[in-house]
């Protein structure tokens, strides 16, 4: 890695583990877990649920519940780590440098402000605006998402909005300081198709205009397919495979990414009679497999999958394609 | 299609009144379902998609008797189903199940699985109480679970699990008819793929007939046999799976269609995405004409005012269009 491929890195992260603290003991959730963002780039973040997607972006912002920690790993943020910045220094870049869009408009949102406040505050915050020019930009901001008579909306309250249009007052929120990154948690999972449309049109036109980079985490092949530059997919808390996005679904080389591949059907091809499916379930936090971790369920695990955790390594020549799997490192020198 | 279908809806229509304001004090009418008709044949799976609130779901609650009809009929076995009452109902309960969206919520958190599958043969009189922990145990193993899972608690599976066992208790009395009102849209890619396999298993096997409520188009055009499209309560388009989807007629068939994004970067860079505008309006005060009229690139004067009628396009493709009507007169 070059001194300059280092710079262009606006996110860094590096060996980031989060455990949970319960009643069973402890159980780890993300484990060492690997990834970046260049500036500029959309990546896009893939796992079913409980594979840590969202706990990763969480441990980030140091946003996590009390019994949940951040116990190994850095997080470098634009030169500087995360994790080990102050408080009050964390609050800065929390809704500042980095904005948040959230899975659930509904519970984000807070029901008893107007969502002209709701916008205001990060610019009265942050970027020490005062009332009158935020309440502008926030106008500017709901123009900007796409919203119809954005100075009446400014006064109308989250109940009065509809889903589409209350995940676009979060997306002004998240853009409201213009920031560096824009993390994105299932923003649109709760959407109609058409509506989630509008809305990956919408971040694809922000990020062109305003160079920010995206983290976009979803469970969605399909919809990362056409979003992202980057595609990281998660299982039980590991990175499995880190590729372009071409590269990812032309040549998915991890078996997990391919099973998850051949099992979404799809509505171009003529319809098969059985779709392929991934026999069991993934791995319970604090049940992990010794070695693999998906080991279990890979239809080409092999006895050292059982034993040995594989490491996130290039599988191909310009090294950009990773998978964290020994068939497919195997492949590679047999190549 | 001369064969009689197992289930006729026509014309069916539901309201809910509500009450609005802080203490309501007004009260107004939601136009959850308008005038819809369609047959269910005998072995096929019909779908029904839609954004949220096109009463996709109404509509399996209301065929099932579970909410009131305030119109139309629903046509089994000679019998309108929308005038019984919930005693007369019970016999073709039996009949008619429903697999709802959440395993987490419909299973009784008190109750093991070999109960919860159980209750239904006991009530029906199916099983003697002797024989039921057998038919438990070849139920089960129908969703592929182990017989052992029977004195389990919904907390101990997981949401695919959970949903397996839901499809074995709405197994339970060898249905006819089952209803899955969003049954894998709660579960996750590599899980949802194994129960779609297992609904097309047990149709195959018992000869079941599917009413498939979903939102994924890529699930539906997957499993369907035909596909309905409903908009604001409305059906827009009913047609043959392949003929929907390669040749739709109706322009929110088209735009819905549209929106689905495909799992191929490259196509998915190259795509010219007709993005519709706006949101669905609400059912209180739904659009006169053709409820569409207001989001639809090309609209007329005369879908402002008439509702387009219900008709055959071509044999067996059935739209609600004022456009496609002039087109192929």
């Amino acid at each position: 890695m070059t001194a300059q491929n280092t710079r262009e890195r606006l996110l860094d992260v590096k060996g980031l583990s989060v455990e949970i603290d319960g009643r069973g003991g402890r159980a780890v959730v993300v484990d060492g877990i690997d990834l970046h963002v260049t500036r500029g780039e959309t990546l896009g973040v893939v796992g079913e649920s409980g594979c840590g997607k969202s706990l990763t972006m969480l441990s980030l912002m140091r946003l996590l519940p009390n019994k949940i920690k951040v116990t190994k790993g850095s997080a470098d943020f634009d030169g500087q780590d995360l994790q080990k910045m102050s408080a009050r220094a964390l609050r800065k870049v929390r809704g500042g440098d980095i904005g948040f869009v959230f899975q659930d408009p509904m519970t984000s949102l807070n029901p008893v402000m107007k969502v002209g406040d709701q916008i205001c505050e990060p610019l009265l915050y942050h970027r020490g605006m005062s009332r009158q020019d935020a309440r502008k930009r926030a106008v500017e901001l709901l123009r900007l998402v796409g919203i119809p008579g954005p100075e009446e909306r400014l006064n109308a309250y989250p109940h009065e909005l509809s889903g589409g249009m209350r995940q676009r007052v979060m997306i002004a929120i998240g853009l409201a300081c213009d920031p560096k990154l824009l993390i994105a948690d299932e923003p649109t999972t709760a959407l109609d198709v058409t509506i989630q449309a509008q809305i990956v049109d919408l971040v694809k036109q922000l990020r062109a205009k305003l160079g920010m980079s995206v983290v976009w985490i979803t469970h969605d092949l399909a919809l990362i397919a056409g979003l992202a530059d980057r595609v990281v997919v998660l299982y039980a808390g590991t990175v499995v495979e880190d590729a372009p996005v071409d590269a990812l679904f032309a040549n998915p080389s991890h078996p997990y990414t391919r099973g998850l591949l051949a099992s979404i059907p799809t509505l171009s091809d003529a319809p098969a009679a059985r779709l392929s499916s991934i026999g069991g379930t993934p791995p319970e936090p604090g049940r992990r497999p010794p070695g693999c971790p998906f080991a279990p369920r890979c239809p080409v695990a092999m006895d050292i999958c059982r034993k040995e955790v594989p490491k996130l390594e290039p599988i191909s020549s310009e090294g950009s394609h990773r998978a964290a799997c020994f068939a497919a490192h195997k492949a590679l020198k047999a190549a | 299609m001369n064969v009689e279908p197992l289930l006729k809806v026509e014309n069916l229509v539901k309201h809910f009144h509500v009450r609005l304001g802080a203490f309501g004090e007004r009260t107004a009418t939601v136009h959850a379902l308008d005038d819809v008709s369609l047959d269910i044949q005998h072995g096929e799976t019909l779908s029904l998609v839609g954004e949220s609130g096109c009463g996709k779901s109404t509509t399996g609650f209301t065929i099932l008797n579970l909410h009131r009809a305030s119109g139309g009929r629903v046509i089994y076995k000679g019998q309108d189903l929308t005038l019984l009452d919930d005693k007369h109902m019970r016999p073709f309960r039996r009949d008619l199940q429903i697999v709802f969206q959440d395993p987490y919520s419909t299973l009784n958190p008190r109750m093991t699985v070999g109960e919860a599958i159980g209750e239904p043969m006991l009530f029906h009189k199916l099983a003697a109480k002797t024989e039921l922990n057998d038919k438990i145990a070849a139920l089960l193993q129908d969703v592929g679970l182990p017989s052992r899972f029977a004195s389990r608690y919904p907390h101990e599976l997981s949401g695919g699990q959970r949903q397996r066992v839901v499809i074995a208790r709405a197994l339970a009395c060898q249905p006819k008819f089952i209803v899955c009102d969003e049954a894998i849209s709660a579960l996750d890619v590599s899980i949802q793929a194994q129960i779609i396999n297992l609904l097309l298993d047990l149709q195959e096997k018992y000869g079941l007939t599917y009413l498939f409520i979903a939102h994924d188009l890529a699930v539906v055009r997957h499993i369907s046999t035909r596909v309905g499209v409903m908009y604001l309560g409305r059906l827009a388009e009913l047609a043959p799976r392949d003929a929907l989807f390669e040749a739709p007629l109706h322009p929110y068939t088209k735009a819905l269609l549209s929106a689905v994004p495909e799992a191929d970067p490259v196509r998915e860079r190259n795509r010219k995405r007709q993005i519709l505008e706006g949101d669905v309006p609400s059912p209180l005060n739904p659009p006169t004409g053709c409820r569409f009229h207001t989001r639809c690139p090309i609209a007329a004067d005369i879908c402002a005012k008439v509702v387009p009628e219900w008709k055959a396009a071509r044999p067996g493709h059935l739209v609600a269009c004022h456009a496609v009507n002039s087109s192929s007169a």
